[in-house]
């Protein structure tokens, strides 16, 4: 029995199902590919901006002792970026939870406040010219200006790579396979620009008396 | 009746139009247009005179043929309000410097109205040519030079101390002169050829086996041959002919050693935003 139906399904059903398996590279034409691609392009470039912040949280303690140094008594700035350094430290967003809103609300925020401190110490420092001149100082200088550069290429690729892995979700014809197949992909969050950022800068040559 | 039809096509059609001319204000809102990689020394400013411009060129190709690292100097007019940082990483990505998967390209960028300079590394010289180097260099050499006005000095010093600093690592410089011969395509080209082979065999063998037996084979019977020792059945069977599908590759000409002869181009590397920034 099962000698003569095995022909029978060979001839008429194998041809098919060997046309299938051949057209099965196809799929990737119409957009199968390209949510696992984008999601992983994403992951990628939040991992730069992680790997970018680390290495800024990693120059402060180093800054921070320089500083002291020539300005111990600058304490309330000096103890807000140590503050600041721990806090931004302890909040960490993993590629699995980019689509958390809050987690990743702490962590922009926590990183603003870190970004804050550090220009308020910054600024002090422009008030001893001992300090500005020291070779340390203005190597850890060089660093932190290159890492914040970084930050910034990093934060805009984010930016990039998740808009375009968030379209996916959203757009045809990916938006199918988004429906059918890849039903947990969720939006990943992105960076807002803080409102004081966003105003236009004001020119003001000192012409008005007390501002 | 036709009235509304003649009306409802001709607000399409407006619906059409308005979508295009919309299309057409949109395109081209990004202005901002970065210049064309035209060598290795881009003075769109017109800050080098030509001698010190013939002589870097001849330079930095000598360094590229050395070590394979892209090193282009580019002066511009004026920024146009960004900020030299994003502009800089925006150009070195455009031009894409630097050997592909090596990154070791350098940007050399000077922003004549602004007073902005900046050197910007490739990931991969980061290591090499670090932030500091890079600060060190802008603000020892290239700003008195540039405040003195002798831009083509101040450049043409910079270039030298960039290249003193990448030769430095001198093995590490060898190493990647090494990974990224000209020659070393040769590995590569042997898979090539294997791979040719393997896809010609499936690819013709099926149309050998039809016809070289009867060519070549032995006739036993009506339709069937002996060819090499095998047996070949050519009488048909019902018409049950097996369709030879297939699907055609296009062979990538792996990219690699980009900087031949006349023509100047990058590498396909590209930058994270490394190295300094200075003003004078």
């Amino acid at each position: 029995m099962r000698a003569s139906t095995f022909p029978a399904f060979s001839r008429s059903r194998l041809w098919p199902a060997v046309v299938l398996l051949m057209l099965a590279p196809l799929l990737s034409a119409c957009g199968y590919n390209t949510i696992p691609t984008a999601e992983e392009n994403a992951k990628a470039a939040w991992s730069e901006v992680l790997n970018q912040y680390q290495r800024r949280a990693d120059l402060i303690p180093n800054l921070v002792e320089t500083v002291k140094g020539y300005a111990s008594h600058e304490k309330e700035v000096l103890e807000g970026v140590v503050e600041a350094r721990a806090k931004a430290t302890q909040v960490t967003v993993t590629p699995e939870t980019l689509s958390d809103p809050n987690a990743f609300k702490a962590f922009q925020d926590n990183q603003a406040q870190l970004t804050g401190a550090l220009s308020r110490l910054l600024a002090v420092v422009e008030n001893y010219p001992d300090l500005k001149a020291n070779q340390n100082f203005l190597a850890l200088q060089a660093q932190l200006e290159g890492t914040e550069n970084r930050i910034a290429v990093a934060r805009r690729d984010y930016i990039g790579a998740v808009r375009d892995y968030n379209l996916t979700l959203r757009t045809f014809p990916s938006v199918i396979w988004a429906k059918l197949w890849f039903t947990d992909a969720q939006p990943f969050q992105n960076f807002t620009v803080e409102q004081d950022k966003m105003d236009a800068p004001k020119v003001d040559f000192g012409t008005k008396s007390g501002g | 009746m036709r009235m509304m039809r003649t009306g409802f096509r001709s607000s399409a059609l407006a619906a059409f139009a308005l979508a295009f001319a919309l299309i057409a204000i949109a395109a081209p809102v990004r202005a901002v247009e970065l210049p064309a990689l035209t060598g290795r020394v881009v003075d769109t400013a017109g800050m080098i005179d030509a001698a010190t411009e013939a002589e870097l060129t001849a330079k930095l190709a000598a360094f590229e043929q050395k070590s394979s690292d892209q090193i282009v100097v580019a002066t511009i007019d004026s920024l146009d309000g960004e900020a030299i940082e994003p502009y800089a990483n925006r150009l070195f990505r455009a031009w894409k410097l630097g050997q592909a998967g090596e990154d070791n390209g350098i940007l050399l960028l000077v922003a004549k109205n602004d007073r902005r300079m900046r050197i910007e590394v490739g990931y991969g010289l980061e290591g090499t040519l670090t932030d500091l180097h890079s600060k060190l260099i802008i603000e020892n050499t290239m700003v008195p030079a540039f405040r003195a006005g002798d831009f083509s000095r101040g450049i043409d010093k910079a270039v030298d101390d960039i290249i003193m600093v990448a030769e430095g690592n001198g093995e590490e410089l060898q190493a990647r002169a090494e990974r990224n011969q000209p020659s070393q395509d040769s590995g590569f080209d042997w898979f090539v050829v294997l791979f040719g082979l393997l896809w010609a065999t499936i690819f013709f063998g099926g149309f050998a086996m039809a016809i070289l037996p009867r060519i070549f084979g032995r006739k036993i019977a009506p339709g069937r041959y002996t060819w090499l020792g095998m047996n070949f059945d050519f009488r048909n069977k019902g018409g049950s002919s097996s369709g030879s599908g297939g699907w055609s590759s296009g062979r990538s000409s792996g990219g690699g050693w980009s900087s031949g002869g006349g023509g100047f181009s990058g590498g396909g590397g590209s930058s994270g935003g490394g190295g300094s920034s200075g003003s004078w």
